[in-house]
């Protein structure tokens, strides 16, 4: 790579360095200093500096004593594993379908789901919150885990079916000619192709559904469903004449691990993920 | 698909009896595989869409569940004649432009960089999906503490102590911000897969007959990015235009800062009146629907959708 377009001088790679630097920093320091929050002792948590002056881990000592964080890290996780599974199988069956098979209504299909996946989100808030409160699913796991399902089902869709659409296929029918039944060409050839775009979505759409708030804030009432993001508006400190930035800001970076792990182990297959659907159309 | 068509006349007839029973079985398997997200996407998104159309025609009022009757469209007449409304509208147009024109410049420069740079591209590409992958509400907190006089770095240096997110304008200025901080990523790794499909021999080319760095970007890359371009300005100014989270955060709208997202909610969940909250909610679908129409319009078959079954 290097090669391309004369020799690297030091002096571009020196200006390329500041860029990439200036980039990292732009990325990286409203995250840092959220984490510097979090680490402020109550006396230290007003003075503004971007470092603190003095170190603890009281605050999250303090919100992993509280059932309000608890419980809503326990939904959180639980809503968004259960929605994403969910999500992933229906939309793999759905864009398999769409890669490979000639069905009437397969662009009608594809033409809806892109609809819904730009739909304003706060238009379906309205009427699911009569509707759930009417079937009694309002405040409760499978009230947030449908909307989920149907806002991820487009993008597990858009995906998966740009990724099917690359895989050689012909290696199926070669395995068969040497002998291997369906379910052995299906397991041993397809499914491990298959796999890693299937991983992928699966990401993408668990960071959607732990992302969201409108619906969580929306749809539920008490702890018994309600997700960290919408915990995290209510917090008020363990009483009401303690400031709750420094568990906020504990609270906020208990759920931006799982964020930066994605990112760090799966930039690759994430990148891939959010542009295959937007180039192929 | 084509090649099917193409082949078909040329098969003996007994040949294509066989193969339109192996089409049944296939267009079968098809819509068997699809059931359950049609379903899905129809019972929670398609059926609530028609009920809220519905509800938006009622007086519904959940603190006078009795009062409730069929007003036909004084709904709208209510909501439309509001200044509130407009107000939210406008400050949501507001914000919807303008990060949408920042993050389309910004964007483009990070897709570059990230493109060709010569050292550290991972580390590059792994920290501008933070911003991407981070919980909103999370770093609308951030934002807030940082804007917060006493508390954040930024209100000292930058706002002079000023208690920013308390006034209008600034406030609107802030969530601006907040917004184009956490979107921009996603338009850059848009237009990075636009960037990928610029050939390279043709830059080189045009280097060559001596074209300036400039003119290689507006006379090259732009015209082969434009699908991508497109695609990743319709996707941002949808996104943009149903903001919640952060304005939630930020200002709760206070000030005059609700966008229409925010003011909905506030007239559902807080207000519990269902009526014009469904009549909100109809307006923000048609005000969306209206944005992508244009979109498609304007630019025709490089909107996505436009072209159908899509490249391969």
């Amino acid at each position: 790579m290097a090669g391309i377009g004369g020799a690297v001088t030091t002096g571009r790679k020196a200006r390329w360095t500041v860029l990439n630097v200036l980039v990292v920093a732009y990325a990286l320091v409203p995250v840092l200093w959220i984490v510097s929050l979090s680490f402020k002792t109550k006396e230290t948590l007003g003075d503004g500096n971007f470092i603190p002056r003095a170190w603890t881990f009281d605050n999250y000592k303090a919100i992993f004593a509280t059932t309000e964080f608890v419980r809503a890290l326990v939904n959180s996780i639980g809503i968004a594993l259960i929605a994403t599974a969910v999500a992933v199988v229906f939309g793999t069956m759905a864009a398999y379908a769409i890669a490979r098979l000639d069905f009437p209504g397969k662009r009608l299909l594809v033409g809806v789901s892109l609809l819904i996946a730009m739909f304003p989100q706060i238009s379906l808030v309205s009427p699911l919150f009569e509707i759930e409160r009417t079937l009694g699913l309002f405040d409760t796991w499978p009230g947030l885990i449908l909307p989920y399902i149907t806002f991820a089902l487009p993008l597990a869709i858009y995906t998966l079916s740009a990724f099917f659409r690359e895989i050689p296929w012909e290696l199926e029918k070669a395995a068969k000619m040497d002998g291997a039944t369906p379910g052995q060409a299906f397991r041993r050839v397809i499914a491990p192709l298959a796999a890693p775009g299937v991983f992928t979505t699966a990401i993408l759409v668990f960071i959607f559904c732990w992302n969201d708030f409108l619906f969580a804030i929306s749809l539920t009432s008490t702890e018994s469903s309600r997700t960290v993001p919408v915990a995290l508006s209510f917090f008020t400190g363990s009483s009401q004449f303690e400031d709750p930035t420094g568990s906020i800001a504990a609270a906020a970076v208990v759920i931006t691990i799982p964020i930066i792990l994605f990112v760090l182990f799966f930039q690759r297959r994430i990148v891939a993920g959010l542009t295959s659907g937007a180039v192929k159309g | 698909m084509s090649h099917a068509l193409d082949a078909e006349p040329r098969l003996s007839p007994k040949a294509k009896a066989a193969l339109s029973e192996g089409k049944k079985a296939e267009r079968r398997l098809g819509l068997l595989l699809c059931a359950p997200a049609i379903l899905i996407m129809a019972a929670v998104a398609g059926w609530p869409i028609l009920y809220s159309l519905w509800l938006s025609l009622q007086r519904y009022d959940l603190k006078f569940p009795d009062r409730t009757e069929f007003v036909g469209l004084d709904n709208y007449v209510t909501v439309l004649t509001n200044p509130y409304w407009w107000n939210a509208m406008w400050v949501t147009v507001l914000i919807t432009v303008v990060s949408v024109a920042v993050e389309l410049v910004l964007g483009m420069a990070l897709a570059l960089i990230m493109h060709r740079t010569l050292v550290g591209r991972g580390i590059v590409r792994t920290s501008t999906l933070i911003p991407y992958g981070i919980v909103t509400v999370v770093a609308a907190f951030s934002w807030r503490y940082a804007w917060t006089p006493g508390t954040g770095y930024l209100a000292e240096t930058v706002a002079g102590g000023d208690p920013v997110l308390t006034e209008k304008i600034p406030a609107i200025m802030v969530v601006t911000l907040a917004e184009i901080w956490k979107t921009t990523p996603f338009m850059a790794l848009l237009l990075m897969a636009g960037l990928a499909l610029v050939p390279d021999d043709l830059l080189k080319a045009a280097a060559m007959d001596g074209a300036s760095a400039w003119q290689r970007f507006t006379k090259v890359m732009v015209p082969v990015m434009k699908p991508a371009i497109l695609v990743a300005l319709l996707f941002r100014t949808l996104d943009a235009f149903r903001i919640f989270d952060n304005l939630f955060v930020l200002t709760a709208g206070s000030q005059g800062t609700s966008s229409v997202s925010m003011l909905t909610y506030n007239n559902l969940i807080k207000g519990l009146n269902l009526g014009i909250g469904s009549t909100m909610s109809v307006l923000i679908f048609i005000a969306v629907a209206v944005i992508a129409f244009v979109f498609v319009k304007l630019f025709g078959t490089a909107a996505p959708g436009g072209d159908g079954g899509g490249r391969r």
